[in-house]
């Protein structure tokens, strides 16, 4: 469903990713966790684009995301991501923000966008909030507001980047249920996060990064039981342990 | 004080058959519609000039920095005298003496002053683009919008509110900046504020019928656009809280 194949990426002089190479399959979920700086952001944001990259190649069910001819918006259509600071459009009720992806970039009518919106909403638990404005839901409920807004876009696969790492602990969990949920239902999920409770539970494989390499990518089992490099057992012991 | 008060001169006859008082509504007329007009044409080629200096690519930039620089930093009074007695000049021959001759005066002042007040527009709409976080747009473009879709849809309508208190300001000022076109013969309020004390000994009246006027139009423009800002306000919104990058 995705695979990234050799990828580096540069700021100018300084290199932020190198040559990182992994994927993900059909309805696998990929925890990706890592040090601050490590490149986590900016590998995720690879994967649909958003984030152009000088070397190697990343293709999305069977499309190559920096071919130029490719139809990037269309792409991105079709793969769904959740931000840190959720970022729904906040001058826009709740349905509204469902709502309006679906009418501009599908096409669909309004009142099938609506419908679909507000199926999504409910099944995060939120419906009751639908006449709302962004500002006036807690970031937990935005948060699951934003994932029901990917999903409302039919996508073939999410991507998350630290959903849960702006919002106060006791808000963590609505979040993860959600994204749990998704995982057990099939979900082809790309997760940025330090919720290693999430990865045990759901993912097939954990991949840890520093320094923008990807120095290790193993299954789940293997990497809670054995990690192999130096760093990624600093880097666990460091927080397991709080 | 010896001044010598008298309000009823507003209704004597001018050398034209006309009352004065019929002078100052022409005049107020005039700056309305020179006003008005100017702010429209500002609004949107700021607008267009704001959005151009916030995309990626790099000659968009450059042409909406430059026409900034131009434009807000050459005095007004010389930008009009430039479209109305060097423009002609510089363009193919037959154009010129069109505008010279043809071309209604209020089109020029109305360009004149319009393109002057862009670039101050243009400023206020980059600035308000500026202060979104850029996961707005990313957020936009994550979901399939084009980057246009994202200025219409996204970006625009919360840079507007945030800068509403500022457009709120230049179009206040866009009235007392009018009267400059009286320069180029447009007979707005500020020209026949002119022409009365010429005619009459009346300063004081007349001044402070004219501060007035102008007040007035500040102050109902300031109360239209409090309107707007009510209107549009977002329910629970605190501006520029969270975000990344
Ligand atoms: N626009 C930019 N220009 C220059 N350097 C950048 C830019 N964006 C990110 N970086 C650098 O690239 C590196 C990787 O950033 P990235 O955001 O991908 O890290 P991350 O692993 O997601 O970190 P975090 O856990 O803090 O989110 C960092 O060192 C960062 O400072
Ligand atoms: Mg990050």
């Amino acid at each position: 469903m995705i695979e990234i194949q050799n990828v580096s990426k540069w700021y100018g002089s300084f290199q932020v990713l190198t040559d990182c190479t992994t994927r993900v399959d059909k309805g696998e979920v990929v925890v990706v966790c890592g040090p601050s700086g490590s490149g986590k952001s900016t590998l995720i944001k690879c994967v649909n684009a958003l984030e152009p990259f000088q070397k190697g190649s990343v293709v999305v069910d069977g499309i190559a995301v920096e071919d130029p001819k490719t139809n990037l918006p269309k792409l991105r259509s079709r793969v769904g991501m959740v931000f840190q600071h959720f970022e729904l459009f906040p001058h826009m009720t709740i349905t509204d923000n469902l709502a309006i992806a679906q009418v501009k970039v599908l096409g669909r009518s309004r009142d099938e966008a609506v419908e679909r919106g507000l199926k999504l909403l409910d099944r995060v638990g939120l419906k009751a909030h639908a006449a709302k404005f962004p500002g006036q839901l807690s970031g937990g409920q935005q948060q699951r507001v934003a994932i029901a807004r990917a999903l409302a876009m039919d996508p073939i696969c999410m991507l998350f980047d630290e959903p849960t790492s702006a919002l106060d602990p006791e808000m963590i969990n609505e979040v993860l249920d959600v994204m749990v949920q998704l995982a057990q239902e099939g979900m082809t999920m790309m997760c940025v996060t330090h919720e290693m409770g999430f990865a045990r539970k759901v993912a097939n494989r954990v991949i840890f990064m520093d320094r923008g390499a990807i120095v290790e990518d193993a299954a789940k089992e293997e990497f809670f039981g054995q990690p192999r490099s130096e760093r990624a057992q600093t880097f666990l012991a460091k927080i397991l342990n709080h | 004080m010896n001044y010598h008060w008298d309000w009823m001169f507003f209704f004597q006859e001018t050398d034209d058959g006309l009352k004065y008082y019929d002078w100052i509504l022409s005049g107020l007329g005039w700056t309305t519609a020179v006003s008005l007009a100017s702010l429209a044409v500002a609004l949107l080629l700021g607008s267009v000039l704001g959005v151009m200096r916030t995309t990626p690519r790099r000659w968009l930039v450059g042409l909406g920095d430059a026409y900034v620089d131009v434009f807000r930093n050459v005095p007004l009074i010389v930008q009009l005298f430039m479209w109305f007695f060097v423009v002609p000049e510089l363009v193919p021959e037959k154009l010129g003496i069109w505008m010279k001759q043809d071309l209604p005066y209020i089109v020029t002042a109305v360009v004149g002053l319009g393109l002057y007040t862009a670039a101050r527009i243009a400023e206020q709409v980059k600035a308000g683009i500026n202060s979104l976080s850029r996961g707005q747009r990313n957020a936009g473009l994550a979901l399939g919008f084009t980057e246009w879709q994202t200025y219409r849809y996204v970006r625009l309508p919360m840079a507007y509110r945030i800068v509403l208190p500022a457009l709120t300001s230049e179009a206040m000022n866009i009235f007392k900046n009018s009267a400059v076109t009286y320069a180029v013969g447009i007979l707005e309020l500020y020209f026949q504020y002119k022409q009365i004390i010429e005619k009459t000994s009346q300063v004081l009246e007349i001044t402070i019928v004219v501060t007035s006027c102008y007040f007035v139009l500040a102050f109902v423009m300031n109360r239209l656009l409090a309107f707007i800002e009510a209107r549009t306000r977002v329910p629970g919104l605190i501006v520029g809280t969270k975000g990344d990058k």
